[in-house]
């Protein structure tokens, strides 16, 4: 999963360098060709028949003389899982086939014209805070049907398709528009974040109930220890999941499905509101105002002091501080504890999501190439490769098995082992309507921060809903479940 | 004719590549930024349809646009107003306030020294200024402000994350950071003024204070002029200030939210390039507005040295 806290940082002076162009006269510069004239919209060209015979071992007819370009985001996993591993695979199964390999974390900004102009990429990365507006290309038609992809025989074993390797939120979340056009490629799991080793030292078990966690608050508050923060400068998105997570875990997935459907009143709903004011009460009785002003890296190391006992976040965390870590941290993941006992969902379910899109240029030089290097980065090798170098899971089923897997994402399996079929669902607003999702996240710092009720929450994020309900201008996703 | 002809060929020649650069990279974007303020393009489409003006209405009752524009106001009034009172203090101070001394006014003691630290904050890059008052204003007792208030037994604050003070504080930066930079302006234009006049006034027996406010001050007009024209334009910026420091860029509840900083979410994150377009059309006709009343309302006979 992209984690863009982290890339905002990172980015952070690439950014402010590029203030110039979105400020200054540049603006209209990077649409040069905007208004330029262009052809009407066309439809994808057919992704087989590269003028090579297809087979079983090259099931899109790749012709190994035709270069390919690959461009990846090099936020918080980097660029050396593609570069050292896919790319690898790639060069090794067409020798002579040349890669360019293009790194960058300003996707927009280096691929707008490019898609404008007609020159693009075979496979984008398309992720980070400049991620492009994958509605607005699938429309274009410059995303290619990976349900060729899906239909292929997987490259560990012909007997078996794509499909059948790969986790079933990868191909429930691949649709846009009605079609199979992305692909998510790394899967994550989102509770609250404890240090294993500092329960164990005080003997401390992890709540299971809102009358636990909030006993453990009071016992924690006496060695001066804050139950929960979450990051109100950068990252207050953290908080915004967790609560709809909460509420789904109250009131079941249909929660969320409401909200991403921009259902009337899916804010309002009774689950919304017991979770919004169970994790008021926390904020107010257990946490601390000062961490609505500390960023994710300063509050991620307060958590690493143990100053904070328990941190909504996703398991990249482990990775992401593993440079900070003490030997006496170790990072485990608890379901957050059940806020009624009438909840919908038991007390293990967490939430375990598939992300970091990749996408094939439909109209680009080599489809068939670009639609070949997925499936070799949906084999064991790529994605067993991709693991070691990011400490991050793929939806690749199995891939990760024999691996030394770190303490962290040893207990996120074993969590997702205990929570079965209780898997609360993501929130997909967040990528279909960025201007609901942004405008939530900052309510919730209001409401967090006292300065809101939890019904003039509902009430304002519901009206933005419904504001972008009525808006013809915003092309309109739905889900079934 | 010919001594002319070849006059304007030079001049010509001169002008043509700084011209043509101006207008490929200046000039036409804004162009197309106006061109572009009328449509609902998505940065991608090829197919781009105009609306008319219902980007601007839509700007109009945008609750984000107007809470920008208040920012802007803000700034607009402090900025200039402060960052100005207290260079001129200090360039005063470093200039002329050590009296007359041999043949010349001198500043206090040890003045060479201030000036350099005055202009430090001037060669930081915004980022950085923005990481170290992040440092500064930290809300914990790790701040340094808060570190002091918490030793002195006091409750930290929240400076950027409380909407009553996140706007304030963020003035007191951008005032920090210009200071140094006028203070230099002024002491050139102090520098220019001669140094007989402040020598009758003294002996007429004129102290500090009278000779700031009747001969100073009345002679630095034009370079005064100049730095109200450029803070108020700065005031018109501050996006990456805005970024680095404040909670959640813009926030708390857009207290300190400024235009650039929402064309850069409706560009980058929303793929709304009209609509950014639009505001970035609103924000080319404050600027300008404000650079030509200022002119205007400042306009006066230029005094004869």
């Amino acid at each position: 999963m992209t984690h863009p806290g982290e890339l905002t940082r990172r980015d952070l002076l690439r950014r402010i360098g590029l203030t110039a162009v979105v400020v200054g006269p540049g603006a209209g510069l990077l649409s040069a060709c905007a208004t330029g004239g262009g052809s009407q919209p066309s439809a994808a060209p057919a992704t087989t028949a590269g003028g090579v015979a297809t087979s079983p071992a090259n099931p899109f007819g790749v012709d190994a003389k035709k270069p390919l370009e690959v461009t990846i985001f090099s936020g918080g996993y980097g660029d050396a899982y593609a570069k050292d591993i896919h790319e690898a695979l790639y060069a090794k199964k067409y020798a002579g086939a040349q890669i360019k390999h293009n790194a960058t974390q300003n996707i927009g900004t280096q691929l707008r014209p490019r898609f404008l102009s007609g020159d693009v990429p075979d496979v984008v990365n398309n992720s980070g805070p400049e991620a492009l507006d994958l509605a607005a290309l699938a429309a274009e038609g410059h995303l290619a049907d990976l349900t060729a992809l899906w239909d292929a025989p997987s490259a560990d074993d012909p007997a078996k398709k794509v499909r059948d390797t790969i986790t079933p939120a990868a191909i429930t979340n691949a649709k846009l528009n009605g079609k199979d056009l992305v692909l998510n490629y790394s899967v994550s799991h989102r509770a609250l974040w404890y240090n294993a080793k500092l329960f164990a030292a005080k003997g401390w078990t992890v709540p299971r109930t809102w009358e636990e966690f909030k006993a453990l608050g009071e016992t924690a508050k006496k060695e001066g220890i804050h139950l929960f923060a979450y990051p109100g400068q950068k990252g207050p998105y953290y908080q915004l999941w967790n609560m709809l997570y909460t509420a789904a875990k109250i009131g079941g997935n249909q929660v969320i499905v409401d909200i991403d459907n921009l259902v009337e009143g899916a804010w309002k709903s009774e689950a919304v509101k017991a979770s919004l004011t169970a994790w008021l009460e926390i904020q107010t009785g257990y946490s601390d105002k000062s961490y609505l002003g500390l960023d994710h890296t300063q509050t991620q190391i307060k958590h690493l002091q143990n100053k904070v006992l328990f941190y909504p976040v996703g398991s990249w965390i482990e990775n992401e501080m593993a440079k900070d870590k003490p030997a006496d941290f170790e990072y485990a993941i608890a379901p957050v504890p059940s806020v009624t006992a009438a909840d919908k969902m038991p007390y293990e379910a967490i939430q375990v999501g598939v992300g970091e899109v990749f996408f094939v240029a439909a109209k680009g030089k080599n489809p068939q190439g670009g639609l070949e290097y997925l499936r070799l980065m949906l084999s064991k090798e790529g994605a067993r490769g991709f693991t070691e170098k990011t400490k991050n899971l793929t939806v690749v089923n199995g891939a990760a098995e024999g691996l030394d897997l770190p303490p962290g994402l040893m207990s996120a399996a074993k969590a997702q082992d205990a929570a079965g079929a209780n898997i609360i669902t993501d929130a997909r607003f967040e990528g279909w309507y960025k201007p609901l999702f942004d405008y939530a996240t900052q309510q919730t710092n209001s409401l967090m921060g006292g300065r809101i009720s939890v019904e003039e929450f509902m009430d304002k994020v519901q009206r933005k809903a419904d504001e972008i309900k009525a808006d013809s201008s915003v092309t309109k996703q739905t889900r079934d479940a | 004719m010919g001594e002319r002809l070849r006059k304007y060929g030079f001049v010509a020649g001169f002008l043509a590549v700084p011209v043509t650069l101006y207008v490929v990279f200046v000039i036409s974007p804004y162009i197309q930024a106006f061109q572009l303020s009328l449509t609902g393009w998505n940065g991608i489409s090829s197919v781009v349809t105009y609306v008319g003006l219902d980007n601007f209405a839509r700007l109009v009752r945008d609750e984000v646009f107007w809470q920008a524009l208040r920012t802007h106001g803000i700034t607009l009034l402090v900025l200039p107003l402060v960052t100005i009172a207290i260079a001129l203090v200090f360039a005063f101070l470093l200039n002329l306030g050590g009296g007359s001394r041999g043949a010349g006014m001198a500043g206090v003691g040890g003045s060479a020294f201030y000036k350099v630290v005055f202009f430090a904050p001037q060669v930081l890059a915004v980022a950085i200024v923005g990481v170290l008052w992040k440092q500064i204003y930290r809300p914990d007792e790790n701040g340094v402000i808060n570190g002091a208030l918490v030793k002195l037994g006091m409750e930290p604050v929240g400076w950027m994350s409380e909407p009553e003070t996140a706007l304030w504080a963020l003035l007191a930066v951008m005032v920090w950071q210009a200071v140094g930079f006028y203070v230099v302006l002024f002491s050139a234009g102090m520098a220019a003024i001669p140094k007989d006049y402040f020598e009758a006034a003294m002996l007429d027996g004129a102290g500090r204070v009278r000779l700031f406010f009747t001969i100073t001050l009345p002679l630095l007009r034009d370079t005064l002029q100049v730095a109200w024209v450029y803070l108020g334009i700065a005031a018109f910026d501050c996006f990456a200030l805005v970024n680095v420091l404040t909670v959640d860029a813009g926030g708390p509840d857009g207290a300190t939210t400024v235009l650039p900083v929402e064309i850069f979410k409706n560009f980058f994150s929303y793929s709304k390039v009209g609509y950014a377009s639009a505001m970035g059309v609103a924000l080319f006709f404050l600027t300008i507005t404000f650079a030509v009343l200022t002119l205007r309302v400042t306009r006066r006979e230029k005094i004869e040295l």
